[in-house]
């Protein structure tokens, strides 16, 4: 081992991502959490899992408050285990993997199950457009007509212009990522794109343009953690964490220090790299928040894949793509497996235990042994940072 | 005088409805806030006082917004930038009067403010950018 393992991941579980008609936010949790228990015939969710905690986002998509006890409930998990919801926008659930693994720490629970979900196809583009941005500035983003796109467009125009980056090269992630989805059998859109077909999708923020955001979806996915001395009892292939990371910076991309950089990315990239004992030259395959096209670009920099500004080129040399060194968003990352926010962070997690299990069918990365999973929340002011190791 | 203010939000946009940005700068450290703090984020001192910022600045950074919220769909598209003054205080908002292709980042923008004030909460009035 590289590092200490500071929880085992036992098992984990994905609902099908998409358009799920009729089909609410518990209903896609309970997918997710069958297909874990079903991968773990050791594990007796009623008796072994002694906690739940639940990334969820927004209230507003299903008008539900206080859904971790429904989660909890609709995993069959009432009375046993106990049960919160943790919200830090799209790093919800991202946040609740890292109070997961807090809990096995504190020695209170051995296991904990940790997940999230987020049910969002059932409202329109403009209410969509004014939830998430919920997650900026009420009284300067919000007030003055930001979107998440108009967000994330800032940084791109500000990285273009420092830096020389190109739409072309935006344009190559959502490529490299359709691809990777159309792998994915859970993937929200699983279908290959061209960069002719992104260059010329409409605009929705400028320079941003529609293939260079990720998906509106419904989704729900999970894991069930242990203290690393029970792993075995549940698994003879357990994937450990050995590395968290979390920053936090202004909630108002107006107020930090970069526009070109999130500061949150590179704090919780450097304490995950320090707990784990490595460096980014170590990492064998990783999920990052693609929430947009350059917000991948900008993720390669913050993680120290590639120096400051040089995430355009990176893309371009084909690095991060499946025949790469450094696979990235194997499982079709936010743009194209989708984006049901509050689920984002767990179904990282989800396809990287895939991946150090060899479970990843098509998408498989031979051999890795050391993965990395990168979650934003809102425009940044949040991001988490996970470092998992093959048992 | 200024001292009499309360450093609040709801206090920065009424100063916006007398058509001016304000400030809230720390009287110990000399740092100055836009939105205002509480307390000040560098040293914590909860000693301020209001000034008026000069109300010209350089665009940083700026987009042209498609798909609006709901509320700011009719306006669609409307360009959005990062506004830094000279004082170094950094504003987001709505960029007007230009047409979007001569939009430029590093180009010269003041801010200038609308009459109206909306009747339900919050009751604040926006400021927007436009050039000299």
């Amino acid at each position: 081992m590289k590092g200490k393992p500071l929880a085992a991941i036992v098992s984990a579980g994905s609902s099908k991502f998409g358009k799920r008609d009729g089909v609410s936010g518990r209903e896609l949790f309970a997918e997710a959490a069958l297909e874990a228990f079903s991968r773990c015939p050791n594990l007796e969710p009623k008796k072994d899992i002694e906690a739940l905690i639940v990334g969820n986002m927004s209230e507003s998509f299903e008008h539900q408050c206080h859904s971790a006890p429904i989660m909890a409930d609709w995993a069959g998990l009432i009375p046993s285990a106990s049960a919160v919801r943790v919200e830090a926008a799209c790093a919800s659930s991202g946040a609740a993997i890292r109070y997961g693994l807090f809990a096995i720490l504190s020695g209170i629970y051995d296991v904990v199950m940790v997940g999230g979900f987020e049910k969002m196809t059932n409202r329109t583009t403009s209410e969509n457009t004014e939830y998430l941005a919920m997650a900026s500035d009420f009284p300067f983003e919000q007030w003055n007509g930001a979107t998440f796109p108009a967000l994330f467009a800032l940084m791109a125009t500000a990285h273009m212009n420092e830096y020389g980056t190109g739409e072309d090269q935006m344009a190559l992630v959502a490529v490299k990522n359709h691809h990777n989805g159309a792998l994915n059998p859970k993937a929200h859109m699983q279908r290959e794109v061209t960069v002719e077909q992104v260059m010329s999708s409409r605009v929705i923020a400028k320079p941003l343009k529609l293939y260079d955001c990720s998906l509106i979806s419904d989704g729900a996915s999970c894991a069930i953690l242990t203290k690393p001395e029970v792993a075995r009892k549940y698994t003879d292939s357990p994937v450990y964490i050995i590395g968290s990371g979390h920053g936090t910076d202004y909630i108002g991309l107006y107020e930090r220090e970069s526009l070109t950089s999130l500061r949150a990315a590179r704090i919780a990239a450097k304490e995950a790299y320090e707990m784990a004992g490595i460096s980014p030259r170590d990492v064998d395959v990783a999920e990052v928040h693609d929430c947009f096209t350059i917000a991948e670009i900008i993720a390669y920099e913050d993680l120290g894949f590639c120096g400051p500004g040089e995430g355009g080129r990176f893309i371009e040399s084909g690095a991060p793509t499946l025949d790469g060194y450094l696979p990235i968003n194997t499982s079709g990352g936010l743009k194209s497996k989708g984006h049901p926010v509050g689920a984002t962070g767990a179904a990282q997690l989800y396809e990287i235990f895939l991946q150090l299990t060899g479970q990843a069918e098509r998408r498989q990365v031979d051999g890795c042994e050391i993965g990395l999973s990168h979650n934003l929340g809102g425009s940044g002011a949040t991001c988490i940072v996970h470092i998992y190791q093959r048992g | 005088m200024s001292e009499n203010y309360p450093f609040t939000i709801e206090q920065f946009y009424k100063f916006v409805g007398e058509g001016k940005i304000m400030g809230a700068k720390c009287n110990k450290c000399g740092a100055i806030f836009a939105p205002p703090r509480t307390a000040c984020s560098s040293c914590l001192s909860t000693d301020f006082s209001w000034i008026q910022l000069k109300n010209r600045g350089k665009l940083l950074t700026y987009t042209v917004i498609h798909i609006a919220p709901e509320k700011f769909q009719q306006m669609a598209p409307y360009a959005f930038g990062i506004l830094e003054l000279e004082c170094g205080v950094r504003l987001p908002g709505i960029i007007q009067g230009v047409k979007h292709e001569d939009i430029k980042v590093g180009m010269e923008l003041q801010v200038d403010f609308d009459a109206n004030i909306p009747q339900t909460w919050p009751q604040w009035p926006r400021y927007f950018f436009r050039p000299p």
